[in-house]
C-alpha cells in the first residue's frame, strides 16, 4: 500500500477464491515497470493519474470481463484508499456497474480549491448518475475521509434515493484491511468488512 | 493515494540508493500515505533520478513534526553557511 502491490495481489486471488472472475488493474502502469513503491513514488508526485483515464482503464477491464463466457453477466467494482474513489467515481460515470464497494476512499468529497486537472469534479457531485447500490467501510480515526466528509457522502446518498449501506467501525485508521501494516490492520473490523463485502456482491452480483 | 498533495522540484547533488551512489536530477515533496512508515500519512521526499529508471530513487518518510524540524534545520544551516562559504551564485 499504497500501489499495485502485494496485497492488493492477493485481495485479487482471494475473489477468484470466492468464485468471482476478477481484475485488478495496475492503473500506474504507464509510469514504468518497478518495485510498486518506486512506480507509486513516481505516480504520487504527479498528483496521481487522471481521473479520465481510470475510469477508461476500468472500462476497459469490464468489455474484457465481458467478453468471457464464464460471466453471469453481473459486474462489480471494489477499491481501497484512492482505489475505493475511483470504484465510486466509475460507478457514478460508467454503465453496466451492478454493486460498488468504496472501501475508506479519500478524495469522494472534495474542496474547490484541491480540484486539478487530474481530479477536475469532486465524485460526491456525481451522486445523482451513480447506478448501482454501493456499499461504503470506513473507519473513525481516518484523516481521509474523516467521518464528516463521510457523512457529508451519505446525506448526498439520501437526497438522491440511493441504495447504499455505510459501516463506521470504532478504532479503525485508514486502511484497516492491510495486514501487512501492523500500524493499520485492525483484525476485527477487517473480518467484518470482508464478511460485509461477501454478503453484498452475493446479494447485489447474483445471477438472476 | 489520497491527499494529492505534491511538489516536484530540480535538483543537483547526489543520492545513494540500492546500487550506490547515482546523480540527482529531480526532488519530489508529497504529503499523502508512506511506504513504510507505520503513519496513515507522511511528508514524502523522494530524491530520484529521472533517467536512471525508477529504482534511481532515494525515499525518505517523516512524520509532520520531523519534517518541519528538518526543513527548519536545512534553513538554519544554509544561513551559517551563507556567512561564510556560500556566494549569491550558490542560490
Amino acid at each position: 500500500m499504497p500501489g499495485w502491490d502485494e496485497w492488493y495481489k492477493e485481495t485479487t486471488r482471494r475473489y477468484a477464491h470466492h468464485g468471482y472472475a476478477t481484475i485488478s488493474p495496475d492503473l500506474y502502469c504507464r509510469a514504468g515497470h518497478g518495485a510498486p513503491d518506486d512506480v507509486t513514488a513516481k505516480i504520487r508526485a504527479e498528483g496521481g493519474v487522471a481521473d479520465d483515464q481510470v475510469v477508461a482503464d476500468a472500462e476497459g477491464c469490464m468489455a474484457y470481463l465481458r467478453s468471457l463466457p464464464i460471466l453471469n453477466g453481473k459486474i462489480g467494482l471494489m477499491g481501497t484508499c484512492s482505489g475505493g474513489r475511483y470504484s465510486y467515481l466509475t460507478g457514478c460515470r460508467s454503465d453496466g456497474v451492478d454493486a460498488v464497494v468504496d472501501c475508506w476512499g479519500g478524495g469522494v468529497v472534495m474542496a474547490d480549491d484541491g480540484l486539478t486537472p487530474q481530479r477536475p469534479v469532486a465524485p460526491i457531485d456525481l451522486t445523482e448518475s451513480l447506478r448501482a447500490p454501493l456499499l461504503g467501510l470506513f473507519g473513525e480515526d481516518d484523516q481521509s475521509p474523516t467521518p464528516d466528509q463521510v457523512a457529508q457522502h451519505e446525506e448526498a446518498l439520501k437526497q438522491h434515493g440511493k441504495h447504499y449501506e455505510f459501516h463506521m467501525y470504532p478504532n479503525a485508521g485508514h486502511g484497516f484491511f492491510y495486514y501487512d501494516r501492523p500500524a493499520a490492520y485492525r483484525a476485527g473490523p477487517a473480518v467484518d468488512g470482508w464478511e460485509k463485502i461477501w454478503d453484498f456482491f452475493g446479494r447485489t452480483l447474483q445471477s438472476a | 493515494m489520497c491527499t494529492m498533495i505534491a511538489e516536484r522540484l530540480t535538483v543537483q547533488g547526489s543520492g545513494k540508493g540500492r546500487e550506490g551512489w547515482f546523480p540527482l536530477t529531480q526532488a519530489y515533496v508529497s504529503y499523502d500515505h508512506p511506504i513504510y512508515a507505520p503513519l496513515d500519512h507522511a511528508l514524502n521526499l523522494d530524491f530520484v533520478n529521472d533517467a536512471s529508471g525508477l529504482g534511481a530513487r532515494v525515499a525518505v518518510e517523516l512524520d509532520a513534526a520531523s519534517a518541519e524540524q528538518l526543513a527548519r534545520a536545512i534553513l538554519e544551516v544554509l544561513e551559517q553557511a551563507k556567512s561564510e562559504h556560500l556566494t549569491d551564485g550558490d542560490l
